[in-house]
């Protein structure tokens, strides 16, 4: 049987994917955001009781994984493989925690857009007799992020408006070759675009190009118009990236995102109240708003189709210091609810 | 459709021109003011020690350093505390150009890297802002001094 049928370029049907269960572990800040009921667990602090932050943000991890294992009925045992990324140097969030779960690992990144990249992979990879279980994962702490690409947390320099908040956040999934009723049906891998844009403080003028990009190559692999999808949620392009991307979808692509067009980012802070700027960003921002809203919406049936695109700014602090330009990617994933026939 | 790598696509043009238009833009004009007020009760809170040390005796130059030292401790404390990230939040420049600010750039990095240990973190990281200000502060009055001796004022 075909598992992963080639329909364009660098897109996939994914006839064997299904999504078994997920879970969602965020920070207080993500908590208190409009999608806080959607998630498993809602931390009181930012990790103050590890001896790192970076460690904390790993018992993140590790807590989304046991979570969504536990809430699948699956034992670490029945995991063929896990799949997933941080944004942390050496992926040090992901590799670490591996150390207890012993499971056989693909570590991913390709910064915001790791949890997409992990999702599509494992869609592509997943079939009967095997790999038919594999766990994606994604994390990202907000005060682990500010010292690796910004500066000290105490130093209170003031963010330009453009800015996004890194979220403190983990997502995990569980993506099984066994019909459930949320099924995933194609992927399309990102390639990388870069228009030229430099400033590290803006990076939804550098991946929205990106997110068009693969949106209309999705489409166009699919066959299929914007209005086969209750939503398109890109990931992390904010309030300012999702005008540029509506815009350029509009004027040089010639497709209408229309009212259709969600951003993960976007959707996890309320932008007045909480001081996050443009929205929230890092690797698990996606992971999170998928894993506890845009799940759900798939899980209870109130969407039918939905199409995730969450974009990654594939710049570190020394290629920014050194005068590039910043890489961006953006990796597509069409999810739907297939009712509860299975 | 090649996607160009900054190349001569008008597209890509457009879009520039596009983003710079519609970019949200810092308000200038309400953080130059709060960076004035600011830095301006910074200055104040500073005249303020100054007087007080000429009110024990001492000239107002001489009054100068100890004015300094309480200002960077009082920026280091604040620091500690997490209060000064919110005085330069809402105050900008107004709260990182002064003496204080200095202190604050650090002690910023000294609570952040304690976690790599004395030597690697909190010792090779504690000059990575205050590094700039010192190399160029120094370099600076090494020019200016330099000056002063050629015109025979220093």
């Amino acid at each position: 049987m075909m598992i992963a049928e080639q329909i364009g370029e660098a897109s996939y049907r994914t006839t064997e994917a299904y999504i078994a269960e997920t879970a969602a572990c965020v920070g207080p800040k993500e908590g208190e955001g409009p999608l806080g009921e959607y998630f498993d667990a809602v931390w009181r602090d930012e990790g103050v009781a590890h001896p790192s932050f970076e460690r904390a943000e790993q018992a993140m991890l590790t807590q989304a994984q046991d979570t969504v294992l536990s809430k699948a009925s699956r034992d670490w045992s029945e995991v063929d493989l896990v799949i997933g990324g941080d944004l942390m140097d050496q992926l040090i969030a992901t590799d670490f925690v591996a150390r207890r779960h012993q499971r056989p690992l693909l570590g991913v990144f390709s910064a915001c857009a790791s949890f997409a990249e992990a999702l599509a992979a494992a869609a592509a990879m997943v079939r009967q007799p095997g790999p038919d279980t594999i766990l994606v994962g994604a994390s990202s702490h907000h005060l682990t992020a500010e010292r690796q690409f910004r500066f000290p947390l105490e130093l209170g320099y003031q963010r330009t408006p453009t800015a996004s908040w890194t979220a403190t956040a983990a997502g995990a999934v569980l993506v099984v070759a066994r019909s459930t009723p949320v099924a995933i049906d194609a992927v399309t891998f990102g390639r990388v675009v870069d228009w030229g844009w430099k400033d590290a403080n803006d990076m939804a003028s550098a991946m929205a190009p990106a997110a068009v990009d693969t949106i209309q190559r999705h489409l166009g692999a699919l066959g299929e118009k914007v209005d086969a999808y209750d939503a398109i949620v890109t990931g992390d392009l904010g309030a300012f990236g999702m005008k540029l991307a509506a815009h350029l979808a509009d004027t040089e692509y010639d497709f209408d995102l229309g009212g259709k067009l969600e951003d993960c980012g976007h959707l996890l802070y309320d932008i007045e109240r909480q001081d996050v700027h443009n929205g929230g960003s890092g690797a698990g921002c996606a992971a999170a708003v998928f894993s506890g809203y845009l799940y759900h919406n798939l899980r209870t049936g109130r969407w039918r189709r939905m199409l995730l695109a969450a974009t990654g700014a594939l710049f570190s602090p020394t290629s920014s210091q050194q005068g590039e330009s910043i890489p961006a990617i953006a990796h597509a994933v069409t999810i739907s609810w297939r009712g509860e026939q299975s | 459709m090649g996607v160009g790598i900054r190349g001569q696509d008008p597209r890509i043009q457009r879009y520039h021109a596009y983003a710079n238009r519609i970019r949200p833009r810092p308000a200038v004009i309400r953080n130059a003011w709060w960076a004035f007020v600011v830095g301006g009760m910074i200055s104040l809170l500073g005249q303020g020690i100054t007087w007080g040390f000429q009110q024990v005796g001492l000239t107002e130059n001489a009054a100068a350093t100890p004015t300094s030292i309480v200002l960077v401790g009082l920026g280091a404390l604040f620091t500690g505390l997490g209060w000064y990230d919110r005085i330069v939040k809402h105050g900008g420049m107004g709260g990182t150009l002064p003496i204080t600010g200095f202190a604050n750039a650090m002690v910023a990095p000294a609570m952040e890297f304690r976690a790599e240990g004395l030597i690697m973190g909190v010792g090779a990281k504690l000059f990575t802002l205050a590094g700039p200000v010192l190399v160029y502060g120094m370099a600076t009055a090494f020019v200016m001094g330099a000056i002063r001796y050629a015109l025979g004022i220093g």
